[in-house]
């Protein structure tokens, strides 16, 4: 039994997260994504039955295996911030939360570095 | 922690099931479910960039893949919710700035959303096709 009220109490137990943090980045990745998720899919229209040489020459230009990098980077930053959103609507108990936020978003830190090393990869052969 | 016997029982909202569908909801829900498809979707993004850096045989496989049935069928699925996410994600975006968001507004530019999902993936797929 508490003495404090109700409003007493959602006071002093706020948040205290990242909650703002969290909704800026959501935003910036998003209008950051909206350029360059455009570059990616006109790209690979223009790359439409393209093979490895085709592949390698488009990634060994800097200008597009960087931008290449800030795509991954915001795709999967934005794709981390979505997935948490979702899994802390739909998850309340709260080991099962924390450790699925923890593996979902490890593996998403995984398939990014993949990306980007790759994106390197192609680069340094052309 | 919040004591549930310490606050006062209060009414619950009610479940999905008890409201009218509508358009806003509709879409709404599309928002979330079109992003954990593109979260899906970005496997296929890691294999073909993997592929392409493992060599041209990997890449020949990961293309073989992507030009087979299912694989163009997920492509197509990936593409209509990329649109769908952009296009809705940018309406979001408004809303952010505080405006279009009353009711006539909003029906409005969920038929834009809806528009542009398919004018964008309609152009994608017969530019794509024809380039191929």
């Amino acid at each position: 039994m508490s003495l404090k009220s109700p409003l007493g109490t959602v006071r002093g137990l706020g948040s205290a997260k990242e909650g703002v943090q969290h909704w800026w980045a959501q935003r910036v990745t998003a209008i950051a994504l909206i350029p360059l998720g455009l570059w990616f899919v006109i790209s690979v229209i223009a790359m439409a039955g393209a093979g490895h040489d085709d592949m390698a020459a488009w990634l060994s230009s800097p200008f597009s295996a960087g931008l290449a990098v800030l795509l991954i980077v915001a795709t999967f930053w934005h794709a981390m911030l979505g997935v948490q959103v979702a899994i802390e609507d739909y998850v309340h108990n709260e080991a099962m939360k924390i450790g699925l936020l923890l593996a979902i978003k490890g593996l998403l830190v995984l398939l990014g570095t993949a990306c980007v090393l790759s994106v390197i990869v192609l680069l340094l052969q052309g | 922690m919040t004591d549930q016997t310490d606050s006062p029982v209060r009414p619950l909202s009610p479940h999905i099931q008890i409201y009218r569908w509508q358009w806003t909801m509709a879409l709404s829900i599309f928002h979330r479910v079109t992003g954990l498809a593109l979260v899906a979707g970005t496997l296929l993004l890691v294999w073909w960039l993997v592929a392409a850096a493992a060599g041209p045989e990997a890449f020949a496989a990961a293309q073989g893949f992507i030009g087979s049935f299912i694989g163009s069928l997920l492509l197509f699925g990936w593409s209509v919710a990329f649109f769908y996410h952009l296009c809705n994600g940018i309406r979001h975006l408004i809303w952010d700035s505080g405006k279009m968001l009353e009711l006539v507004p909003a029906y409005r530019s969920a038929i834009a959303v809806l528009l542009g999902t398919g004018i964008l993936t309609l152009l994608a797929w017969i530019v794509g096709l024809a380039a191929a």
